[in-house]
């Protein structure tokens, strides 16, 4: 249990420290130090991120730049192919899909590599255009 | 008129691929599929980077909540598990971006991936 809090915390900072997404992390952590399995591990990792993802949002939307209209859009209009995938998920083995995700976690990685070496100055904290009388203040 | 009514179809459209392509993706892999909505979003709709991954967070909101639905259809969600994963989480990401503002972040970037890439040869052999 206490396994799991770290866990949680330390992806939290690394997801967003690097700005990578909480699942890649998840889901190889609830596999290697909760001992889920593969099928398991994918299906709590979704619950998992959906708080993450709405503190996010919610900071995001703070400097203006989530456009409403066309995440709603995005959003609803993935249910068939959340549905698909997950189904498609379940009707793979579990080893094939832990190998497939073996496989994303290096794309991620390599991902993450190409996009270090390519900025040449720290990020910046996102900031709406005008809002600049907060420079770098908490979003919270 | 026609010719905006035609465009907000081809928008709509696109916006249709891209989220069934993410909802796909993160089904299968159980992730948010912000790794195919930013790089779609900049290619396709012309976004920048801070609002592709602003738009991306929002819609995966819905996405992953979809996809964790249907799995806890299947009866695959640990409920506990997730809980104890995802509200720290939320703490961790808080923290995170807090210190990105004070951090160099190339040289742990490069070790995480380097950790990304132990983890998915020690998830493969073991």
């Amino acid at each position: 249990m206490i396994g799991a809090i770290v866990i949680g915390l330390a992806a939290g900072i690394l997801a967003g420290l690097l700005g990578v997404g909480g699942g890649v992390l998840f889901v190889p952590a609830l596999v290697l130090f909760v001992g889920l399995d593969q099928h398991h591990a994918e299906a709590t990792s979704l619950l998992a991120i959906v708080p993450v993802a709405i503190v996010g949002t919610y900071r995001q939307d703070r400097y203006g730049n989530v456009r409403r209209a066309d995440a709603l859009t995005l959003g609803l209009l993935s249910v068939a192919g959340a549905a698909g995938g997950v189904a498609l998920a379940n009707a793979l083995s579990g080893a094939f899909l832990r190998d497939a995700f073996a496989g994303l976690m290096v794309v991620i990685a390599a991902q993450l590599v190409h996009r270090t070496l390519r900025e040449r100055q720290p990020p910046v904290q996102a900031r709406a255009p005008g809002d600049g009388s907060r420079p770098g203040g908490p979003a919270g | 008129m026609q010719v905006a009514a035609e465009r907000t179809r081809q928008r709509t459209f696109k916006l249709m691929v891209i989220g069934t392509l993410a909802g796909l993706f993160s089904g299968l892999f159980g992730v948010g599929g912000g790794s195919v909505i930013v790089p779609l979003l900049v290619l396709w709709l012309g976004y920048d980077e801070r609002a592709a991954t602003a738009t991306s967070l929002a819609a995966i909101v819905c996405i992953a909540g979809f996809a964790a639905a249907v799995q806890g259809a299947y009866g695959n969600v640990r409920l506990l598990d997730a809980a104890l994963i995802g509200v720290p989480a939320v703490g961790g990401v808080l923290i995170g971006t807090w210190l990105q503002q004070r951090l160099q972040t190339r040289s742990i970037a490069l070790l995480f991936a380097a950790v990304l890439v132990a983890s998915a040869i020690e998830l493969v052999v073991r």
